[in-house]
């Protein structure tokens, strides 16, 4: 039997057993199933339908108000948004913002990468050290902003976003990106080490082309979360970034003296970049996968 | 000393992970050049232990091991010219066939060009040539186990260390790699020291077999030496084949011995030349499962060389070429005898017939 028929006698075996399991009678579908779908389109409706009504309300035009019902279609507030410097400091604010996340990101990557590594094996302290980065990531987040910033006042230090809200956001997206690694080192199998050892690599080597290779999308993913946690951060970059704000802030502060649709207009632009990086991060593990799978052609299984 | 660049000694070794317990014990093992060495025994016996001492993946904590004559402990896996299959494979999943071969050329700084010309020859040798672009999770049970020993071997080591190689394939595949692991190693020329608790795997690859029972060896010998001659009680069931009866010595009588317990009374054991044998010793003898003959209970034995007990047919199971009874015999708690097919079924027994297990007496193998 060639290849092909394997396995697609495999394939169709599989189906069969799948849609057997499903519909144990002749293709009707169970009543728990209408029940099931209502409920889940509850659960998207609930989950998307506030940030939905920012993106539509948006989209008005001159007459727009801050509530519905809507009153014409039209970009204008997006212009409006990029013009008008009365708005508040957007562009300012997310470029400051950006560039913190990206430091964040860097630094929580390594840190996370190496406290993978170190974790592997039990050291002295090893639950200490666990408990107390749990903690930091359990701390009320404004509570502990106004901790830092008191701190660096006492200090005589301005605070500032490079300095204070940089500790104070790293707080936060340490201890998850350590967790994260951790989930992801579960998964890694000590043999290939062992393996690459056995073969005379060095630990270098070892750790350059069988470990990060490996754990790739899962740094990947580390780093997704460092960013859109440092993105996002509000409770604890209150009191610490200083006197320049970050986008959250800013669109804090936008909320509390601007009445117009142009705040929706922002929070649907800053929602875009959220899912850009969100898309890029997965796009980057789906590139990874595929450059994997074109470098080896061919279909699953086959003879011994 | 003329020693064979793959011959291994294993003096004195022990080996603890806490200070107080351990692992290995005592080991002393000489394993020739060239030779297909199996270590035996159930998991926890220590046996993956002393391997990766071998491998340099683990130091013994007294003891040395000595590689071609030279003390290895200490040396890193490269330096030793020592090469480990992993249990699992541990094929690393982001390469493909021919980069997982070439990983240790790689590692060592050859050029693209090279490591592939070189890699190519091992991929064709282990018959992977199609597959050499796939990754590992595109490949069966044993193309993986092929792939392993390929990059093992391409470091051109004196021995393969060989973890459980076969224990992740399906009983059917298991018999067709062995095969291709001794076709391997003849090749190759190398030593191959192979851990594994699967008799049937070691006797049948083994040029050497070494049984081991919590961290000590028990017996090391070729295959058929440890098969037909075991040492000792734990070694003869652990091996199986054969049947183990336990007694006390009675009247001693020229070159035989009579057995005085109650459960196998009135029994001959041969007293081979060099045997020392004192009235009311207790003593073990084994007798092989396919030396044992079945009779009607009410057949009068009247062959004066064999020996018989009689016995209730608990089960019996037809195998194809012979058919296995179990007996309640002798007061053992395992009792078999592997009867010829043919003969079986020219007048086959029943389940809870009364028999007469015998066997030829000189046939019966003293343990100590």
């Amino acid at each position: 039997m060639s290849l092909a028929r394997v396995s697609d006698v495999v394939a169709t075996s599989v189906s069969a057993r799948r849609s057997r399991a499903i519909a144990p009678t002749s293709g009707r579908r169970p009543w728990t199933f209408y029940v099931l779908a209502i409920l889940f389109t509850l659960y998207l409706l609930a989950l998307y339908g506030p940030m939905a009504c920012i993106y539509i309300l948006s989209l008005q035009d001159l007459r727009g108000g801050l509530v519905f019902p809507i009153k014409g279609l039209s970009l204008h507030w997006f212009v409006d948004l990029f013009t008008q410097v009365r708005t508040g400091d957007v562009q300012g604010s997310f470029e400051r913002s950006f560039k913190l996340a990206l430091v964040v990101t860097v630094l929580t990557v390594v840190v996370s990468f190496l406290a993978g590594l170190g974790f592997r094996k039990r050291f002295a302290g090893d639950t200490v050290v666990f408990y107390m980065m749990i903690g930091s990531l359990v701390a009320p987040g404004l509570v502990l902003g106004i901790g830092v910033g008191l701190i660096f006042n006492a200090v005589g230090i301005d605070a500032s976003l490079f300095t204070s809200a940089l500790g104070a956001q790293l707080s936060w997206t340490l201890p998850f990106g350590v967790l994260v690694m951790f989930a992801v080192m579960s998964r890694f199998d000590h043999a290939w080490e062992e393996a690459a050892r056995d073969l005379g690599a060095s630990p270098w080597q070892t750790i350059r082309l069988v470990v990060i290779p490996v754990l790739a999308p899962g740094i990947v993913a580390v780093a997704l979360f460092g960013f859109t946690l440092s993105y996002d951060e509000f409770a604890r970059t209150l009191q610490t970034a200083g006197s320049l704000n970050t986008l959250p802030l800013e669109i804090w502060s936008m909320t509390l003296n601007i009445t117009s649709p142009a705040l929706y207009a922002l929070g649907t632009v800053t929602t875009i970049v959220s899912f850009l990086v969100i898309g890029a991060s997965l796009g980057t593990i789906a590139f990874m996968q595929k450059r994997r799978e074109a470098r080896a052609p061919g279909q699953q299984g086959g003879a011994a | 000393m003329n020693l064979g660049k793959g011959h291994i000694e294993i003096a004195g070794v022990a080996k603890s992970y806490d200070g107080f317990t351990y692992a290995v014990h005592g080991v002393n093992l000489k394993i020739p050049d060239g030779a297909y060495c199996c270590i035996l025994g159930p998991s926890g016996c220590g046996k993956t232990t002393i391997l990766r001492m071998v491998a340099g993946h683990e130091d013994p904590t007294v003891g040395e091991i000595l590689i071609g004559g030279e003390n290895v402990v200490g040396l890193p896996p490269v330096e030793r010219r020592t090469a480990m299959m992993f249990q699992s494979y541990a094929l690393f999943p982001h390469l493909t066939v021919r980069d997982n071969i070439a990983f240790a050329l790689r590692v060592r700084g050859l050029s693209k060009t090279e490591r592939y010309a070189k890699t190519d020859a091992m991929i064709e040798k282990v018959r992977m040539t199609e597959f050499s672009d796939r990754l590992p999770a595109q490949l069966s049970g044993g193309q993986q186990q092929r792939v392993a020993l390929a990059r093992a071997a391409i470091t051109e080591p004196r021995v393969l260390l060989l973890d459980e190689p076969l224990s992740a394939l399906d009983e059917h595949l298991r018999i067709r790699m062995r095969a291709e692991l001794r076709r391997m190693q003849r090749e190759l020329g190398i030593t191959f020291v192979h851990v594994t608790h699967t008799q049937l795997e070691a006797i049948a690859l083994a040029d050497m077999v070494v049984v081991m029972e919590n961290g000590k060896i028990k017996q090391s010998g070729p295959a058929r030496e440890i098969y037909a001659a075991p040492k000792d009680r734990y070694v003869a069931e652990f091996l199986g084949g054969q049947n183990v009866l336990s007694g006390k010595v009675g009247k001693i009588n020229g070159t035989r011995a009579m057995i005085a317990s109650p459960e196998i009374a009135g029994i001959q054991i041969p007293m081979h030349a060099g045997a020392r044998l004192e009235a009311g010793q207790a003593i073990d003898i084994a007798v092989r499962r396919d030396d044992v003959e079945l009779f009607r209970e009410d057949t009068a034995l009247s062959d004066q060389d064999m020996a018989s007990v009689p016995a209730t047919i608990l089960g019996i199971e037809y195998q194809g070429n012979f058919v296995k009874v179990m007996l309640d015999a002798a007061g053992e708690a395992e009792f078999v005898a592997y009867v010829p097919e043919r003969r079986f079924f020219e007048n086959p027994f029943k389940v809870g017939d009364s028999v007469l297990a015998a066997w030829l007496i000189d046939r019966a193998h003293l343990l100590a």
